[in-house]
């Protein structure tokens, strides 16, 4: 052991009760910003996960064209507006027209899992008791599975029925609700004066309101009929190997077949920027608790050295140096540091683990009857990393001013 | 202007100048003071209070800087040279018993003992304990050496600090009135201890006494009056 560090654990021993008050403070200064950035990345990871599980990592829909018009002359012509909106010197003509041969091109890529191709339209619902609007997709079932979690999202009936039953519906859970409408049960969708009679193979729930209380899922030939529409397609939806990479994807895919292609991050933007926000406060709010624990550190090991002016003098007069009382100094703050940030640790993971049994029932923009908590290192990390910052820097003061006393002065101080 | 250079000097200052206070309440305390301290002596330095004998003291320790003035340590020139220079020559040269008992309080006798010898760093732990013992035996303290220095009494506190004082082995011992809170036998026994060591070890004892017998026992006296020697 450094001689050093040896006087310093003697010096924090004399200071036991304050020393262990500004541990405290970090303890749970780190434990607190352990467990919310659990709390707050975990629901954020969760809404990412049911975004990419309801619509896919990518969603591919709408043709680029480029315009021949030159920019001058689109001014005169008052068409000007629709033009420059139109992304540039581009026009966007709505649908995929040839979606084969576009899934046939994106299945190439090789960070793409799975492609789905998806017309939408939007039609009357009407059971034996009342009637809705309900958003239609008609999916070729096994492509769907592969870009989305629908598998895990159904409530009541089976996907097995849906399969073989070519009039068959996935109804959203709201929806069904709403409806009274039961496995088995049958209702019509109407769409431009012509009517279809479908049967309910099952009840999907993804925990997204917007989606449970308006979709419906058909089988792509039946929508075709339904829509009148023989060719093309509303949108691709795409799953992708690794979910982190959909930015660049999308550029690349883009480029190669002519389509916008909108990645997850772009289409829920709104809701990523508020849990981001989320965990960026409650990162800064709970770092404010670290930081309280800094200046009561810094207020210890002023005191401390005040005591200790006499012990100062003596070291130097011994032969230590400057450098060395600030090591002693330093080396307090780092112990107290040190035990405050590995407890910490040990409180933010226990109280990670006792939050995630906390009942909560959240459906909305995901669904889940309990808290939702990830387990990242980098949460951890950082809470140590911010208070060692924090602690460091109140430690330094204390102990320069220690390094800076002037045996001389001290002991004539003392000695008159 | 000086005397000449004895061939055994060991510490040795020239015309040292020293003011201490501010503004009106200054007050030229050192005078230029010449002085040196020859190998296996003990040097005596006696004066009225407030002379100025504390303060030339921590001059030749290098614990504050004259402002006039030139100090040796062992020829080598001293007296303006950086101060981790200063310390580290603290570290291998000086021991220093203040005038009042410096003990650290929460370290036990032998902890403080051993901390000039940790900051050295020449001996193993096992050796530096050893030692540390011995010296508190020669002091009259071998069966306290666990003791904390809260737990010893003013006398005792300061036979550690002798103690200490000789721990690195230095070659200049500087004393203020290190039998100043003894009672005769153990002021006695500090004395005898610090003139054998400087005659057995060629280490220069300085020390300064209001005490006439260890006065009359020094191999030197120097007497100070208003910040010079007389
Ligand atoms: N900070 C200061 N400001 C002004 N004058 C000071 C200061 N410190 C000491 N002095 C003066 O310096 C002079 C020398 O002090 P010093 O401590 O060296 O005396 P001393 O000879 O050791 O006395 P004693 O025998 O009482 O210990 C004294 O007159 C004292 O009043
Ligand atoms: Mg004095």
């Amino acid at each position: 052991m450094s001689p050093n560090l040896r006087i310093a654990l003697r010096f924090l021993t004399a200071r036991r009760r304050a020393m262990f008050m500004s541990l405290i403070g970090i303890m749970v200064g780190v434990g607190f910003f352990i467990v919310t950035q659990a709390q707050t990345s975990g629901f954020e990871d969760f809404f990412i996960k049911t975004i990419l599980g309801t619509n896919g990592a990518l969603k591919i829909e709408d043709r680029l064209q480029a315009t021949l018009f030159p920019m001058e002359a689109d001014g005169a012509d008052g068409h000007s507006d629709f033009l420059v909106a139109s992304d540039g010197n581009k026009k966007i003509i709505p649908g995929v027209e040839d979606p084969a041969r576009i899934s046939e091109a994106v299945r190439h890529f090789k960070n793409v899992s799975g492609v789905s191709i998806v017309l939408e339209g939007t039609a009357t619902l009407a059971t034996n008791v009342s009637g809705a609007t309900a958003h239609v997709q008609g999916v070729n079932i096994a492509d769907h599975l592969a870009v989305s979690d629908l598998s895990r999202q159904i409530l009541q009936g089976s996907l097995a029925d849906f399969r073989i039953v070519p009039t068959g519906a996935v109804v959203g859970s709201i929806l069904a609700a709403r409806q009274k409408l039961h496995p088995g049960d049958s209702f019509t969708l109407e769409w431009n004066g012509a009517l279809r009679r479908y049967r309910v193979s099952a009840i999907f729930e993804t925990g997204v309101s917007d989606i449970d209380r308006v979709r419906i899922y058909v089988h792509l030939p039946e929508a075709r009929s339904l829509f009148q529409k023989p060719t093309g397609a509303s949108f691709l939806q795409v799953n992708l190997f690794d979910p982190g990479r959909a930015r660049e994807d999308a550029v690349r895919i883009q480029e190669v077949i002519g389509h916008v292609v909108a990645p997850w991050q772009k289409r829920e933007k709104t809701w990523l920027d508020v849990f981001r926000a989320l965990r960026l406060s409650s990162a800064i709010t709970v770092s404010t608790i670290i930081l309280i624990s800094g200046l009561a550190m810094f207020n210890t090991l002023a005191m401390v050295v005040m005591e200790k002016t006499k012990d100062i003098a003596i070291l130097r007069s011994m032969g230590y140096a400057r450098a060395d009382i600030a090591r002693i100094f330093i080396w307090q703050g780092a112990i107290v540091l040190a035990a405050g940030a590995m407890a910490g640790c040990v409180l933010g993971a226990a109280a990670t683990y006792g939050v995630s049994k906390l009942p909560i029932r959240i459906r909305g923009i995901f669904s889940t009857d309990s808290f939702v908590v990830s387990w990242s290192l980098s949460h951890y990390v950082a809470a140590v990393l911010i208070a060692s910052v924090i602690v460091m820097a109140a430690s330094l003061i204390p102990a320069r001013r220690a390094a800076r006393l002037e045996p001389g002065d001290v002991i004539r101080g003392t000695s008159q | 202007m000086s005397t000449p250079v004895a061939a055994n000097a060991v510490i040795r200052c020239e015309n040292l100048h020293r003011h201490l206070g501010h503004d009106a309440g200054r007050v030229h305390v050192l005078r230029g003071v010449s002085f040196e301290a020859e190998r296996g002596l003990v040097h005596a330095i006696v004066g009225p209070s407030g002379c100025g004998k504390s303060t030339l003291l921590y001059q030749l320790g290098l614990l504050d800087k004259p402002d006039d003035g030139r100090i040796w340590i062992g020829g080598e020139l001293v007296s303006n040279s950086s101060d981790e220079l200063r310390t580290a020559a603290r570290g291998r040269h000086l021991g220093f018993v203040f005038q009042f008992h410096f003990l650290m309080l929460e370290f036990s006798a032998l902890e403080n003992v051993m901390m000039p010898m940790r900051k050295l760093g020449r001996l193993n732990e096992a050796a530096m304990a050893e030692r540390a013992r011995h010296l508190l035996g020669e002091v009259g303290l071998g069966d306290k050496t666990h003791r904390l220095g809260t737990e010893l009494s003013g006398g005792e506190q300061q036979r550690v600090v002798v103690a200490r004082a000789l721990a690195n082995e230095p070659s200049v011992i500087l004393a203020d009135e290190p039998t100043g809170n003894l009672d005769q036998k153990n002021s006695t026994m500090v004395f005898d201890l610090l003139a054998r060591l400087a005659r057995e070890n060629g280490q220069a004892v300085v020390l300064v006494t209001h005490n006439p017998e260890i006065a009359k026992r020094s191999d030197r006296v120097l007497s100070m009056r208003d910040g010079v020697f007389v």
